[in-house]
Order: C-alpha cells, then structure tokens, then sequence
C-alpha cells in the first residue's frame, strides 16, 4: 500500500484493487483519486478494482460521472470496475437525480464483487 | 432551531455545506432517503456557486407555513447569474462542464425550487423539503 494525499487506500489484492471510499471528498480529491486508481492499474497490471462505497452517504452527480469515467477509463486498460456496496438511499436519489450509472458494474457487497470481476476475467 | 449560514469560498466549503445540511435535516426529523436529497442536492446547488460565481452564501433554515415544516435552504451568489433560466431547467443542458443535472436534478430531489437571477448581479436559489 502506498500513501495518498488523499488518504483513500489502494490495496493489491491479486490481480485486483480494493478501493475503499471511507471520507467524503471534495471534487478535487475525487479526480486525483481516479487518477491514482488509473496510475496503479498500470503499475500492478491489475484486470479489476473494486471500488467499495458502502459508507459514501452521497453520491452527487460529478461523483458519480467520475466514477462512470473512472470505469470507461479503466475499461480502455483492459481492466474492469465494479462499484460495491451502494447504500439504497444513495441508489434511489442517484436515479431522482437522473444520473446514468448503466455503464458501470455494480455488486452488493465485496465477495460478490470479486466473484463478477472472476466471471467478467473468464469472458475475455 | 437555529440558521445556519455556510459560506463558500473554496471547494472543501461544498464538503462542509452538504454536511452542515444533513445534519440540519438529521435534526429535523427527516428520513434517510430524505436526508439524503436534501444532501445530494445542497452539494449540487453549492457546487454550482462555487463554479460559476467562485463565493456565495448558503442559508439553511427551518421553513413552516400553516400544516407543515421543513427544511429550506437558500443559495445566493453575486456571480455572472443565469441567461435563461428555463434553459438551466430543462435536462442534458450545460453550459460548463457539469453535465446538466445539477440544477433539474436538485428541483426533482426537492419539494419546492426557485430561482432569482439576473445577469451581472447574481444567483438566489431558493428551495424546501417539507417533513411527511
């Protein structure tokens, strides 16, 4: 693990990176947390990061566009994003909000995310 | 319970503007899907403030009238204000590099919405969430 400005760990785990969001950022934090997530996909050649959201109490709409970026960015490294754990408040107000989060995987909590992010490796 | 006034002058201030106002809505009662709007939305209005007008003032308060309280919040900015505000209003439109939502998706989040503006002056937005 290395340490972050922005103090959100990026843990190796295998092929994969467990990102657990545990502060709320700022906008400005967001975007160089996608960055590092990006940088240390191509550092530890990972095929998945999960991202775990399961104590995000918001997740507005330059959040959520980032993290729908972060996954289509991912995606171009050949390596596939799955965001974990959303709070069903937070499910609701991002469809009231009119967000379109359709082209990220989602999983409830984090085995299951890994068993997606195992079944979408079997698939490539 | 007492107005809150959060000033926004930098970006962590959307940060402590979204948070100020859950906690306001906490205390009012509301739930926390209704939380949670009034959240999403406060961080969409200040976020707005902050990018369009760079400083401005979020009031947050309890709003009644003769059956019901709840929580209003009032954003106000002396920025470049708003050309058409319907255009602002209507979904997909941006005129920056937001994606359109944040001001259609905060009225949709809410129970009441509207907006002063004049170009030159300023911005007020003001808005409620009445307690079921």
């Amino acid at each position: 693990m290395r340490s972050f400005k922005h103090s959100v760990p990026i843990l190796k785990l295998y092929d994969y990176l467990i990102v657990p969001i545990q502060i709320d950022m700022d906008d400005y934090t967001a975007s160089e947390l996608r960055n590092d997530i990006l940088t240390r996909i191509e550092a530890t050649n990972s095929r998945g990061v999960l991202i775990d959201i399961s104590v995000v109490d918001m997740v507005d709409s330059y959040l959520g566009r980032l993290l729908g970026d972060t996954a289509r960015m991912a995606r171009l490294m050949d390596c596939e994003v799955v965001l974990v754990g959303m709070q069903p408040a937070v499910a609701l107000t991002l469809v009231e909000l009119g967000l379109n989060l359709d082209m990220v995987h989602t999983s409830l909590h984090l085995e299951s995310g890994i068993a997606l992010l195992n079944k979408l490796a079997k698939h490539r | 319970m007492d107005t809150k006034i959060v000033e926004i002058r930098e970006e962590k201030d959307v940060v402590i503007c979204r948070q100020e106002c859950r906690t306001y809505a906490k205390n009012l009662g509301f739930s926390l899907v209704d939380q949670t709007r009034i959240t999403t939305a406060a961080s969409e209005l200040a976020r707005n403030i902050f990018e369009y007008a760079k400083t401005g003032v979020v009031k947050i308060e309890r709003a009644t009238n003769e059956d019901k309280s709840g929580l209003k919040m009032t954003f106000s900015d002396n920025g470049p204000g708003i050309a058409n505000v319907d255009l602002a209003l209507k979904e997909g439109w941006s005129s920056h590099r937001g994606m359109g939502m944040g001001m259609p998706g905060s009225k949709r989040l809410m129970d009441e919405f509207s907006i002063w503006s004049e170009l030159g002056k300023g911005t007020v937005i003001t808005t409620i969430k009445w307690l079921r």
